[in-house]
């Protein structure tokens, strides 16, 4: 009753504009939450569920290789603004106001995860020119709704929505909605990405006020190394149709193929009643004799050889995490 | 319900009425526990008012999305816009292809020229970063996109001389390319490219150094890449490159093959490009890029771009090992091209097919 009434009031009480809350502190995200994976182990290969990727992305993602976060350019990739809150998370947030009439200026936000700096501009300005730089953090302007922070962040480099391989686009823009209830802040984002998503990405995690803000460690020194010798200019991935690591994942969790090649009807209900109908993956390691398994099923909707849902070599499948199979 | 609450909160685009969190939301949603009925109507109705206006203040911001030059375009309604890159160098954008410019104590110095019909509005926007007389301009490809305001800027330029200069020689800018352009506009022809265009200067081998406005500016020879006379200009002091066509921020790398263009020459130097690059921090900042087109990169971009045009080339040269013709590849589905189309496909006189076919050609030629 406690949590619903102070729903009501921190609502009520939101519509004015000119309401506002103080996220001033340190900020930790939490591990064992259902972010926990993405914060630490990270997905295995071909573990898209539940996102509305297109077509495009799912490509992508199939043809990765892991390999390829081993080149050094790639060794220091930022986690891109709307994945970094579920990076293995710490943030200090203070404001900067005008020194004599304390109008809110921006609020910053430095984040330990890739020792990321980002400032959210809450005094009006408008965003850069097209033809400006992307970065990680992009560029974003605040406003409050209540006493709830709207964000909106363009500018966003190319980068991921599930860690390394499935991509998001340099033209994506998030819009975050911050929300306090006394010690947890409640983090909403919502991206949309019109080149890697067929609906918006929403996503919410909740962190927790430090009561120790000199325990926040801002540094996060990261620097490429040689991972083995390769040919100038290799770029690893596998050819369409052809990355034996499709299944893995699906099989040992005892899942229908298609399930873990992510789609938007994923996020609704009704995928629930299609999942009772699908055959349970069959994962056969490269070099071994393949099984016999089910006939695959029936896409729903119409995909092109080596897509979701269509029978191809990629019925068999992945080792999970970080450069593993390399 | 609560998810369709939330829904309504974050829902800012039409066609998402359906939206709900991501996997594994679900879980946490249980904290409302049994209020989940009573907080979705406080909720909803609540929000209603406040996070309409959130709706409508966030629905108009979004990153823009990288477009190809228009097509017959009226000229007098075309705008160019500067945007300082860092240190000395600026970019001019929305005059063709991209061009930069270099201001400091001495001079001004400008990498390529944009289309002719731009070149008044171009002049205008160099004059207003700096009154210091356009002494040098660098061409980095063929295309007329790059090189049609040439004749414009050199002679509003002048060189270090007093008066007409040894044999009379014009006081007016001095117009640099590779030995390579040169040839393939003359090989082309005065009355498809006017000699006013042709670069008078030029050198030969991989490189020509330049000391301009306090700074090295070495001008490198990319071999074989979108033409055989392309070439890069590296502005050493303040940290930025200007990539010609080889990297273009709205479409695949043009491969004109008629003229020498190579995929290997692009991915070469694209790859050049990546050893010369420096990130400041965890792969952003540093070594800042102008692009041929698009906006102003960093390594990052350019990594990713190069990912994209080797993996691209190594798919259509495994099809072609495979015995696969031209027009097997083209029906491919997923085409080599797929992942990527949404992003670069843009260009329609340069599309993914195009620039399929061109690798397929360069490829066949190289076996």
């Amino acid at each position: 009753m406690v949590r619903f009434m102070v729903l009501v009031i921190v609502l009520g009480g939101g519509v004015p504009a000119f309401a506002q809350v103080d996220f001033t502190g340190v900020w930790n995200g939490q591990t064992g939450w259902e972010d926990g994976p993405e914060r630490v182990a990270g997905p295995s290969l071909v573990e898209f569920l539940g996102l509305p990727i297109n077509d495009h992305a799912r490509q992508w993602g199939l043809a990765y290789r892991a390999g390829r976060l081993s080149l050094p350019e790639h060794q220091c990739q930022v986690h891109p603004v709307h994945y970094i809150h579920r990076g293995p998370f710490a943030s200090r947030i203070w404001e900067e106001r005008d020194p004599v009439t304390h109008q809110l200026i921006a609020i910053h936000q430095a984040i330990n995860t890739y020792e990321q700096k980002r400032t959210i501009w809450m005094d009006g300005r408008p965003h850069p020119s097209p033809n400006a730089p992307h970065t990680w953090m992009g560029f974003s302007t605040g406003v409050w709704e209540g006493n709830m922070l709207t964000i909106t962040t363009t500018h966003i480099k190319q980068g991921w929505y599930r860690r390394e391989n499935l991509p998001s686009s340099d033209e994506a823009t998030t819009i975050e909605h911050w929300v306090r209830n006394g010690n947890v802040w409640t983090h909403i984002s919502v991206t949309e990405d019109p080149n890697y998503l067929a609906e918006p990405l929403v996503k919410s995690e909740e962190l927790t006020l430090n009561p120790n803000p000199n325990s926040f460690n801002p540094f996060w020194q990261c620097e490429y190394i040689e991972e083995g010798e390769r040919a100038r200019g290799e770029v690893p991935h596998y050819l369409p149709g052809e990355n034996p690591w499709v299944a893995e994942y699906a099989a040992d969790h005892k899942l229908p193929q298609e399930v873990t090649l992510g789609g938007p009807e994923q996020m609704y209900p009704e995928y629930r009643e299609r999942m009772k109908t699908l055959p349970i993956a069959v994962f056969t390691p490269p070099g071994e004799t393949p099984q016999t398994q089910s006939p695959p099923p029936a896409p729903a909707v119409a995909a092109p050889p080596g897509q979701r849902g269509a029978p191809g070599p990629q019925q068999q499948g992945g080792r999970g995490g970080r450069g593993q199979q390399e | 319900m609560i998810m369709n609450s939330r829904s309504r909160l974050v829902c800012p685009a039409a066609g998402c009425r359906n939206m709900l969190p991501a996997r594994g939301h679900r879980q946490r949603l249980q904290f409302w526990g049994k209020w989940g009925v009573l907080l979705t109507a406080a909720f909803g109705f609540l929000a209603a008012g406040g996070l309409s206006f959130a709706a409508q203040q966030t629905q108009q911001i979004r990153t823009a999305r990288q477009t190809p030059f228009p097509k017959k375009p009226d000229w007098s309604k075309l705008e160019v816009e500067t945007l300082h890159v860092q240190g000395q160098v600026h970019l001019i954008a929305g005059a063709g292809g991209n061009i930069a410019v270099q201001t400091g104590p001495s001079s001004v110095l400008v990498v390529d020229s944009g289309y002719e019909q731009m070149s008044s509005k171009v002049l205008a926007a160099i004059r207003k970063l700096s009154d210091k007389p356009i002494r040098t301009i660098i061409n980095t490809t063929l295309m007329e996109s790059h090189t049609g305001g040439n004749a414009a800027l050199v002679k509003a330029g002048a060189a270090l001389q007093g008066g007409p200069g040894v044999g009379q020689r014009p006081n007016e800018g001095d117009l640099i390319g590779h030995s390579k352009l040169l040839a393939l506009m003359t090989e082309i022809g005065r009355d498809k490219i006017p000699v006013e265009r042709w670069p008078p200067s030029v050198f030969s081998g991989k490189q020509k150094d330049l000391y301009s406005n306090d700074e090295p500016v070495i001008i490198l020879h990319v071999p074989n890449a979108v033409t055989a006379g392309d070439s890069m200009v590296w502005f050493r002091k303040s940290d930025v490159i200007v990539t010609g066509e080889i990297f273009n921020q709205a479409s695949f790398p043009f491969i004109d093959v008629e003229h020498g263009g190579t995929i290997n020459g692009i991915i070469e130097g694209l790859n050049t490009l990546l050893d010369m690059m420096v990130p400041k921090h965890n792969q952003e900042g540093g070594t800042m890029v102008i692009p041929g087109y698009g906006r102003i990169g960093d390594e990052h971009d350019v990594l990713e771009y190069r990912d994209m045009v080797t993996i691209i080339r190594d798919r259509v040269q495994a099809y072609m090992k495979k015995g696969m013709t031209l027009q097997q590849i083209k029906a491919l589905k997923p085409s080599p091209t797929y992942e990527y189309e949404p992003r670069f496909n843009r260009d329609p006189d340069w599309t993914a097919e195009m620039f399929v076919e061109a690798i397929y050609k360069n490829l066949s030629v190289a076996k």
